[in-house]
């Protein structure tokens, strides 16, 4: 999941008879499956609560393109290189989509910007991982983004229409991602070399974990997902994603020929689902505040980028408004 | 709340199809109207969306407000005569 532990009002889901009018004509508007559009009536906490999901969604769209673009200039071949690059490219206008969702609702892209670099604002945990070997393009592709299409896939039927319409664009661009690092997988662990089997084994070994945290921490007892849940902006449980997410990539990796790095990992009959061990918490909790092993790496790479990259953005808008000026002489 | 130094906002708009509207298809930030048309190229149609693209300034779109919803639309809901198949037409006159 892109967006972890989103907090929306803090206080449990409110109960219809503490709601103002308007408010039970917005959630009824919801429960009748009809979409908000920006200029409609909103709760105000609803509103800060979008701006938080999509805004940590957007960051995590553009930092998530670190990891990968780490490796474009040593793929393996061409073809692989200039997948990469579209890849990379397209968590470029995924992130792009989203901010612009996130502007719907009154906040400006470059206060999400400044958010995200004054630490005020989080990104996926999952980028915070170091990504070391060409086996790890594979993994992330594969799982990174196989996890992400799992929380994105009923996010498109999201209450906020900007949000729900980005979820749509971006879920028919992202498959092809997971595919490509599945592909790369094929290649490396069921076609490859010894070293290259090893190097697989070795990838999902680090991210399988790393994986499993995107969906966040058990939600049952989350005062923040009842809330959420009951405006539309989130869709399933965190618990019910993740299991969902190892049903289906168990067997992905038997085709494989890799192992899941988990002893307790087992099929139950009766439930119809595989069991597996939770995640460590204690290490997901120091990722997502800021402790992770390329936190400060990531983060500073964005903070140069935005400050290199001012001196295009003034030029650019100095040279319009001159334009637009010269126009207006000209009549 | 914009920063003063934000590029503006543009909605774009794509033509899928030749025959087709152009439909919009999202927003962008740009800094003039050419360097919109730009980004909406790398933005929108990086697997061959469109044959065509618009951008307007978002700040120039005038939109119909929510709460006007009712006086705007709510006339044409009882003319049901607005539409073929309130005429009842004999079935030995044939396709019409």
């Amino acid at each position: 999941m892109y967006a972890q532990m989103v907090q929306s009002t803090g206080k449990g889901l409110q109960d219809r008879k503490e709601m103002s009018p308007e408010d039970q004509a917005f959630q009824d508007r919801i429960d009748r499956g009809e979409k908000i559009e920006p200029k409609d009536y909103m709760p105000d906490a609803y509103r800060k609560t979008l701006i938080r999901q999509i805004g940590q969604h957007a960051h995590s769209e553009i930092v998530g393109q670190l990891p990968e673009g780490n490796w474009i200039t040593r793929a393996p071949t061409l073809e692989r290189k200039a997948n990469l690059l579209a890849k990379v490219q397209d968590e470029a206008g995924h992130g792009l989509y989203l901010y612009c969702a996130a502007e719907t609702l009154g906040v400006s892209r470059d206060e999400l910007v400044e958010m995200l670099h004054s630490e005020r604002m989080k990104y996926s945990s999952i980028f915070n991982y170091p990504t070391l070997t060409w086996a790890d393009m594979g993994a992330v592709g594969w799982l990174v983004d196989g996890a992400a299409i799992m929380n994105q896939v009923p996010l498109q039927r999201t209450s906020y229409g900007p949000y729900a319409r980005a979820m749509v664009r971006i879920c028919k661009e992202e498959s092809f991602h997971q595919r490509q690092g599945y592909h790369i997988m094929i290649k490396m662990a069921k076609e490859g070399t010894a070293d290259q089997k090893r190097m697989a084994q070795d990838a999902l070994n680090r991210f399988w974990y790393p994986a499993l945290m995107m969906f966040g921490p058990s939600d049952k007892e989350s005062v923040h997902s009842a809330q959420s849940m009951a405006w539309k902006i989130k869709i399933n449980t965190n618990d019910e994603l993740r299991q969902k997410f190892v049903d289906e990539t168990v067997p992905q990796a038997e085709f494989l020929g890799l192992t899941i790095p988990d002893e307790n990992l087992r099929w139950n009959d009766e439930t119809g689902h595989y069991e597996f061990s939770e995640p460590d918490w204690s290490e997901f909790f120091e990722v997502i505040s800021g402790n992770g092993p390329c936190n400060v790496e990531r983060l500073n790479a964005r903070r140069k980028a935005w400050d290199d990259g001012a001196w295009v953005r003034e030029a650019m808008l100095a040279h319009a408004r001159k334009s637009q000026k010269r126009a207006q002489a000209a009549e | 709340m914009t920063h003063e130094n934000e590029w503006p906002l543009w909605e774009v708009f794509i033509r899928g199809q030749h025959g087709m509207s152009h439909r919009h298809v999202g927003s962008l930030h740009a800094a003039d109207a050419e360097h919109a048309i730009r980004n909406a190229r790398d933005v929108y149609t990086r697997r061959n969306e469109g044959v065509s693209i618009w951008v307007v300034e978002a700040a120039k779109i005038t939109a119909s407000s929510p709460s006007d919803k009712g006086p705007l639309f709510d006339p044409a809901r009882d003319k049901v005569y607005r539409h073929p198949t309130f005429y009842d037409i004999p079935e030995e006159v044939g396709k019409m």
